[in-house]
């Protein structure tokens, strides 16, 4: 067992001194179902009468479809139901519609063409799985191929075909304004016509599947009540209890979801396409509906990380001094947007990376093309940006001549510093990562390297301050397939500036888009104190959630906007943002009035999370815990 | 649909099912003798998840046709522990965290238990070749091949 | 289409049942992932009761019975000269499983065992008397509606069978490549009649005859082999996959051959 060596001399006073658990194994508390086999996954509750549901899908990457013919599976022994796309009540969904964001551009099942190859465009509902995948053998469907495309550079060019009709430039719409999303700060070609080095070079990573052992599954059956239950292995429940009430036009009260246990998500189970669908089964039938994916589905449609390429421009001093950096990024989100939109508003956050770097610009689009939707994995959103990033580093250290690790340090932020996005950066450690990384690879670095502190030299003058920026309009929506903008890198001739410290406008929550989905006080269990008259508020009263937020000062100019609020929904007309109701007081919650005799409910012990650990419960071996 | 009479000894209790025919082993297992130990994660023979012993050997019940098990022993992850006292491999398992999610563990179990049967003090090597044919997405192996180790020392009396 | 399971008594009788719509069931690694991902070109699975899984030496070779698994394999002295073919094969449990009969229909990538066969020159015994050398029997393998009873291998001198398996896996992954090759003379400094096979490197596991006959009086040296790897891809027909590209095979072929020959020179 490797031995875990912590360096408590680093940031001694900024934490408790309290790392007990970290470096040793911890016993978890769900592991005694693993070990015995006991743990339930989806799939481990057994229905009588369980039927098998499966998919048709395109064997094309973009194709219009002339007509379905369902007639020889239907008669196929053991089928119970051929579902199609006009079974699905409301056949159109975003999944961050749930959160104001996007627009509606999936269906759940594909009805007038298929947009990557493995979509689904019917559904078998059988007695077992063999006879749903024979009878989905037996479904005809007359494709007329369309042009696809399937690099995001070439979904840009405006003969590319498109993809996506709800996001005719093949992008995603920033803030109703850009192809893009945005970041400037500072002025980077005024640092690039002063730099000693300019050095520029591309980066790409592939889709990566996630490739949870367990596949995306999940099994729904009616309940008496007219409800529907539905197990699943979602890393999302209520997002997948949202969307299924969504596309099946149902109240959410009436489906009854449970989840909790995955065999391995990584990301890969957020997407909430399987859950629907099974209650879906589970509504038409009448009967419990199993709906999975086996292994060659979870690999071809069942959304990976994207694939991502990144341009980056660095102004480097002759010192090693990063002086502007400058990126160029492009988002395989596939044919669907999901949730793409928004972790390129999370990798544009994050930009430069962790170094101080006075002027900073960045475009980054999301690109549809016809490719599987891109969704969640690890590191969302910054992966791939950080692995260029650091390449570029070590590019640079060369270009200059420069011990790679006091490069970094060089450049390295610190507590203080002011970032792109115009947050002051704290609690960073770069540095003393740098220092002790050096000394575990046996790599030395100068006395002068060695000396330096995130805690010391942050914010101090231009490091801290906001700079007058250089703003452009380049890349308006429509402007690149109408041939008016062909290069996507930032703009070489800025048209505006901002003023230094100027921190931008205010930007304030979106319209709900969905009325069902806005949050009504009265539907979730909690009386007004208004109606109610009498009772004082025991607690300060917090806002309700679901209730646009009062504007929030400074966010950036011209910059992301969207890290502190969704863009304006489609629907609203306007293309600036709107000015959000007059916020209502928030009402004082009442509590529920207690009968006057008994004491509020006291444990005896606080609740502990333990009580339910191997070798401590009376009804497992082993001792009871006192 | 016609179904096919089955009997076999699972985890020591005489078992009948009746199966449909072409079914795996697994499905059977599963839904026919309600043991949800073994899981499905690939039903092509790479993941391992459904590792079960047909006596005594580790084979993969998803790319075993239900009827060659006719009269033999099948032992899975459920027959394990004995009562409520774990076998050591199950407990070297929980204590090492050699588990996150849990799903390739019953599969990762038995191939180890078929290693530990044959060979009671395996080198980390063998180890490694025991359960190569185990996928596991979460832990990155070393725990595994550590709570295996820690086990095979347990039985044979060895601290460790 | 439902499927049934047939079996029959003997190997013979489970051969004359076979038709356009039947498979033989072997060790089931490749027939039930067929069945389980509801393969629509068959709906009899047939079986027999007689399987041998036996080793035994018979004259100059040694026969091995169709029903033999990878594991059978390694359990057999007389077989050492393939233990390092069959150790490569899957997993434990899909060694268990796997027989040598079935390996000679895996389709690409698969097929590692068959590859070092055809190196080997072995003979393929049919259920029905027929016997079959290995290059014909592959060439013909499409069309083939019979069930293979044993394979019979000629014995090769002491370090004389080399085998490599290129995967990118550790420990243990599917092939992008695997290459047999059998150097009679390889003691004596001149080569006599090579044989090398390459597998994954078309749909059947395949010979590189150009190479061979380039390796003929040569000795196992940088400069000897040189000509042989210029020609080492003539005839195969590799093909693009999820593992790699026909390009990328090409142009490795020849770096993993020279490893091979050299390799065992000490």
């Amino acid at each position: 067992m490797s031995s875990t060596e912590f360096r408590k001399d680093l940031f001694a006073d900024e934490r408790d001194d309290t790392l007990k658990e970290i470096g040793k194994p911890t016993i978890r508390q769900d592991i005694l179902g693993h070990v015995t086999g006991r743990t339930k996954y989806f799939d481990d509750h057994l229905f009588d009468g369980l039927l098998h549901m499966r998919a048709v899908r395109s064997p094309h990457h973009h194709a219009r479809i002339r007509r379905i013919d369902t007639e020889a599976a239907a008669r196929m022994p053991g089928v119970r139901r051929v579902v199609t796309a006009k079974d699905v009540p409301v056949n159109l969904n975003t999944l961050l519609s749930l959160i104001n964001f996007g627009r509606d551009d999936e269906p759940l099942c594909a009805h007038d063409k298929v947009r990557f190859l493995g979509e689904t465009v019917a559904w078998i509902i059988a007695d077992t799985e063999r006879e749903a995948r024979d009878a989905v053998a037996q479904v005809r469907v007359d494709y007329e191929p369309l042009p696809h495309v399937l690099d995001v550079e070439e979904a840009l060019k405006p003969d590319a075909p498109v993809v996506n009709e709800v996001y005719p430039n093949n992008t995603f719409d920033y803030h109703g304004k850009y192809d893009h999303q945005k970041l400037r700060f500072g002025d980077v070609n005024a640092a690039f016509a002063r730099a000693d080095h300019v050095i520029e070079a591309e980066y790409q990573m592939s889709p990566i599947e996630q490739a949870p052992i367990e596949t995306c599954g999940a099994i729904a059956a009616p309940e008496q009540n007219g409800r529907f239950v539905c197990h699943t292995n979602t890393q999302a429940l209520f997002f997948s209890l949202g969307t299924t009430a969504k596309l099946l036009d149902t109240p959410s009260s009436r489906l009854h979801f449970i989840g909790g246990t995955a065999g391995g998500g990584f990301g890969g189970k957020v997407d909430s396409i399987v859950e629907p669908t099974a209650v879906l089964g589970a509504m038409l039938t009448g009967r419990p509906v199993k709906f999975a994916w086996d292994r060659y589905e979870e690999m071809q449609v069942g959304a990976p990380r994207g694939g991502e390429r990144w341009r980056i421009k660095d102004g480097v001093m002759r010192d090693g001094t990063i002086i502007a950096r400058e990126f160029t990024g492009f988002f395989d989100s596939g044919a669907y947007m999901r949730l793409s939109p928004y972790a390129i508003i999370k990798g544009t956050g994050h930009l430069p990376g962790p170094y101080s770097i006075p002027n900073v610009a960045s475009n980054v689009y999301c690109v549809v093309a016809n490719r599987t939707p891109a969704t969640a994995m690890r590191g969302f959103g910054i992966t791939a940006v950080d692995f260029s990033i650091e390449c570029h580093m070590d590019r640079v250290a060369e270009a200059v001549g420069m011990n790679p690790i006091e490069l970094r340090i060089l450049n390295a932020y610190r507590d203080g510093d002011m970032k792109a996005h115009r947050r002051k950066a704290k609690n960073t450690a770069l540095i003393e990562c740098c220092q002790v990384a050096a000394g575990k690879a046996g790599w030395s670095i100068s006395a002068d390297a060695m000396a330096q502190s995130s805690l010391r030299g942050g914010g101090l003058g231009e490091r801290g301050a906001i700079p007058e920026t250089a703003t452009d309009e380049e890349g308006r929506i429509g402007e690149r397939r109408a041939g008016r903008t062909r290069d996507t890198a930032p703009s070489r001739q800025p048209t505006g500036r901002v003023p230094a410290g100027h921190a931008g406008q205010a930007v304030t929550a979106a319209p709900v888009q969905n009325p069902d989905m806005e949050i009504e006080i009265e539907r979730i269990g909690h009386r007004i104190a208004a109606q109610q008259g009498a009772a004082p508020a025991p607690r300060a009263p917090q806002p309700p959630a679901g209730q646009p937020t009062p504007p929030r000062a400074a966010p950036p100019a011209a910059a992301p906007q969207s890290s502190y609020a969704p863009p304006p929904s489609p629907q609203a007309t306007a293309p600036t943002y709107q000015q959000p109701p007059a916020p209502t007081p928030p009402p004082a919650p009442t509590p529920p009035t207690p009968p006057a005799a008994s004491e509020p409910y006291k444990p005896e012990q606080p609740f502990s999370r333990g009580v339910n650990r191997p070798g401590t419960s009376r009804f497992l071996s082993g001792t009871r815990r006192r | 649909m016609a179904r096919t009479p089955l009997t076999f000894t699972l985890n020591d209790a005489e078992t009948g099912v009746f199966v449909v025919p072409g079914s795996n082993l697994l499905d059977v297992l599963r839904r026919g003798a309600g043991d949800l130990t073994p899981k499905q994660g690939c039903a092509q023979g790479t993941c391992g998840s459904c590792t079960v012993l047909i006596d005594g050997v580790p084979h993969l019940s998803c790319l075993t046709l239900a009827e060659t098990v006719e009269g033999r022993r099948i032992d899975t992850t459920g027959g394990l522990a004995g009562g409520p006292d774990l076998h050591p491999l199950q407990q070297a398992v929980m204590e090492g965290f050699a588990a996150q999610c849990g799903f390739c563990t019953a599969g990762m179990l038995m191939a180890a238990k078929a290693l530990l049967d044959r060979t009671p003090n395996p080198t980390r090597d063998e180890v490694i070749e025991a359960i190569s044919g185990n996928l596991c997405r979460c832990t990155g192996y070393e725990p595994i091949v550590d709570a295996i180790l820690t086990a095979s020392a347990r039985m044979q009396g060895r601290t460790a | 289409m439902t499927l049934a399971v047939e079996t029959y008594p003997t190997l013979r009788e489970a051969a004359q049942a076979l038709g356009d719509r039947a498979r033989y069931l072997g060790g089931g690694t490749l027939l039930m992932r067929a069945v389980n991902y509801g393969d629509q070109s068959f709906d009899r699975i047939v079986r027999s009761r007689e399987v041998d899984r036996t080793v035994r030496s018979e004259g100059q070779g040694i026969r091995i019975g169709a029903g033999a698994t990878m594991a059978d394999v390694l359990a057999s002295r007389d077989l050492i000269a393939l233990h390092s073919v069959a150790r490569i094969v899957g997993g434990p449990a899909v060694r268990n499983m796997a027989t040598v009969g079935g390996n000679l229909f895996a389709a690409s990538p698969y097929g590692d065992f068959a590859t070092a066969l055809l190196a080997l020159d072995a003979t393929v015994q049919m259920a029905d008397g027929q016997n079959l050398p290995m290059e014909s029997f592959l060439s013909g393998r499409a069309r083939m509606r019979g069930i293979v009873a044993s394979v019979t291998v000629p014995r090769v001198g002491e370090g004389e069978f080399r085998f490599a398996k290129v995967s990118r896996i550790k420990p243990k992954g599917v092939s992008m490549m695997s290459l047999a090759a059998v150097l009679p003379g390889v003691g004596s400094g001149r080569l006599g009649d090579v044989r090398i096979a390459f597998g994954t490197m078309g749909p059947t596991p395949l010979r590189a005859k150009a190479a061979e006959q380039a390796l003929r009086g040569r000795g196992l040296t940088d400069a000897e082999i040189e000509p042989a790897l210029k020609v080492c891809c003539d005839g195969l027909q590799p093909a693009d996959d999820e593992l790699a590209t026909e390009w990328y095979r090409r142009e490795v072929a020849p770096v993993h051959l020279k490893r091979l020959l050299l390799g065992g020179r000490r």
